[in-house]
């Protein structure tokens, strides 16, 4: 009986925990066994929660007998080591917080908790979610479950690789340029980024503050849309949290794609494209349209500057961000201070790893006296002329649809060298942070054995359309049910 | 390269963070190239372009000046790297 629960999606283990079929406990205890087993090939966790997650089963099953399941009952699922959880070990992927054990929860932590859901453990990221590999990570890179040479993407590499080889069925991610639909895109998961203030950052450690929105990773739209209808909705701790009613995401989920206009970005297509990728998001854009979309041309004038906006943006904003570690009052601390500033500058030297420094003197020049205005000023007058792109195109069309990232999964190892290769992986992601929007990144086909990724971007609050949309795109498919060999 | 060694030593002492004499020369090269990279921008046209303050076009929010958390110092300072009765410790400031 417990064999093949870590086969089942979030959905249909539900099912199986309402009728009776198995307890949390079994079901807990099943992933914590494939989590044992798998979890140093693959290094996708920074820490494993067993003990309190058979004990968040036991509950769950004793609320179930009582007549008092909430939604996620029982539901197992790992939250991205970016989310602080109360007494539990919260580092960030970073030498920093190697040692952090956070005194509260992030609103998100509370809420699925709240829900019934059971927590495995803590998935491994890129240093402060600044990646797109998982290999910044000072917890070293996660491996890609359809190949151990690739990379998951990043920074959600740990969520996304977790749930790709059913360690957990669901996850937790953030995405700030595209580190949940990327590394969802790279595992043949499901990732979704809502709306920029759907979800709380409360208790969510702030990479940049304008971007940042909490997600899923999930092996269906149908658990994405289970999961964010529980995460989504006002928090009073998070000033930048909008009051906006939560629908019913589940119930939106049915209903079909007659006419339903989907925008084809022009510009998304040309060079930097794989062309074996480019032939498969054609082919699930053909499978749209043959359930009744209507497909047309739309124009993004100024995506080819949305990464280098973001490369302005995000890191003014990390730099600000990341003064809160001082080592005064938590974090690294180095040994021996001369004085106050030589604390500061060894503590920050020594607890940041190459990448977050970069970010953050990247973030400290372009803020600088004399640099201001150009860069910062006008990144920021940029950011709007694509903002504005996006609301021209989403007069004619309802999504807008095309490739997640360029390539498959590349070699770890491949790019981490070179900081500029590395961004241009989030080219297609990017926009839908920098000007606010809802996207989702669902499995749509495989090329040389790895998964390929389609991205679906909706207008504010459009969460709905695009989970309807990949949600019927995987009824007529199967590539989200394939899993990786070595992961049966 | 756009930047120096000096400047990026000068960035560095702006960003209060020590870079080792050898991660100097990758991060000089790693950040000439950020910096060229961004430098894209130059060519847009954004006259008249009000720069963008927020994704929603939404004014933030205000809440009342109210007292709404509770005392947690203790639970806080389990994670501070030096206390001593209830204060953080740093290297002597004042002589």
């Amino acid at each position: 009986m417990a064999q093949d629960l870590h086969t089942k999606s979030l959905t249909q283990l539900a099912a199986g925990l309402e009728r009776g079929d198995f307890s949390s406990v079994e079901l807990t205890e099943a992933l914590l066994g494939r989590i044992e087993a798998h979890k140093q090939t693959l290094n996708t966790f920074v820490t494993v929660t067993a003990e309190k997650a058979l004990e968040a089963a036991g509950r769950a099953d004793a609320a179930r007998a009582a007549g008092d399941a909430g939604v996620l009952n029982g539901l197992p699922l790992v939250h991205k080591d970016i989310f602080c959880t109360r007494d539990v070990l919260t580092t960030c992927g970073s030498r920093m917080l190697e040692n952090f054990v956070s005194p509260y929860d992030a609103t998100v932590v509370e809420r699925l908790a709240s829900a019934g859901a059971v927590v495995l453990g803590k998935t491994n990221m890129d240093e402060f979610a600044m990646g797109s590999s998982n290999e910044t990570s000072y917890f070293g890179p996660v491996r890609n479950p359809w190949n151990l040479d690739c990379s998951p993407g990043g920074s959600s590499g740990g969520s996304a690789a977790t749930v790709a080889a059913r360690l957990s069925p669901a996850a937790t991610g953030t995405d700030t340029g595209g580190s949940i639909r990327q590394p969802a895109a790279l595992t043949g998961t499901v990732g979704l980024k809502p709306t920029y203030g759907r979800v709380s950052r409360y208790g969510m450690i702030a990479f940049a503050s304008s971007l940042d929105q909490a997600g899923v990773i999930t092996r269906s739209s149908e658990d994405a849309a289970l999961l964010l209808g529980v995460m989504a909705g006002f928090d009073e701790r998070d000033s930048t949290c909008i009051n906006h009613p939560v629908p019913d995401y589940v119930g939106a989920l049915s209903g079909s794609l007659r006419g339903l206009r989907v925008g084809i970005v022009r510009q998304h297509f040309d060079e930097g494209l794989d062309e074996s990728c480019a032939a498969a998001v054609r082919e699930s854009l053909a499978v749209l349209e043959s359930q009744g979309a209507i497909l047309s041309e739309v124009d993004l004038p100024n995506l080819d500057l949305s990464v280098p906006t973001y490369y302005v943006v995000a890191p003014a904003e990390c730099s600000s961000n990341l003064s809160r570690f001082d080592g005064v009052r938590f974090g690294h601390r180095a040994e021996n201070p001369e004085d106050l500033n030589d604390l500061y500058c060894r503590s920050r030297g020594e607890g940041f790893g190459a990448e977050v420094k970069r970010r953050i003197m990247t973030g400290t020049y372009v803020l600088s006296a004399g640099y201001y205005d150009a860069y910062y000023l006008k990144a920021q007058q940029v950011r709007h002329l694509i903002a504005d792109d996006f609301r021209k195109a989403f007069a004619d069309v309802d999504v807008i649809a095309g490739p997640t990232a360029p390539t498959p999964a590349f070699k770890l190892g491949d790019k981490i060298d070179d900081p500029i290769t590395m961004y241009l992986n989030d080219i297609y992601t990017i926009g839908a942070n920098l000007a606010g929007l809802p996207a989702i990144s669902t499995p749509c086909g495989f090329v040389d054995d790895l998964p390929v990724g389609l991205h679906l971007v909706g207008p504010h609050w459009g969460e709905e359309t695009i989970l309807r949309c990949a949600h019927n795109y995987e009824q007529l498919s199967s590539w989200h049910q394939a899993c990786p060999e070595e992961f049966t | 390269m756009s930047l120096d060694r000096d400047q990026v030593q000068h960035i560095a002492v702006l960003a209060r963070l020590r870079l080792d004499e050898d991660e100097f020369a990758e991060t000089v090269e790693k950040l000439s190239r950020i910096v060229d990279f961004v430098d894209q921008l130059s060519q847009a046209a954004t006259d008249d372009v009000v720069p963008m303050a927020h994704p929603l076009n939404q004014p933030q929010r205000l809440r009342a000046d109210e007292v709404t958390e509770s005392n947690d110092r203790d639970a806080f300072q389990e994670n501070a790297p030096l206390v001593d009765r209830g204060l953080y410790l740093v290297p002597k400031v004042i002589e």
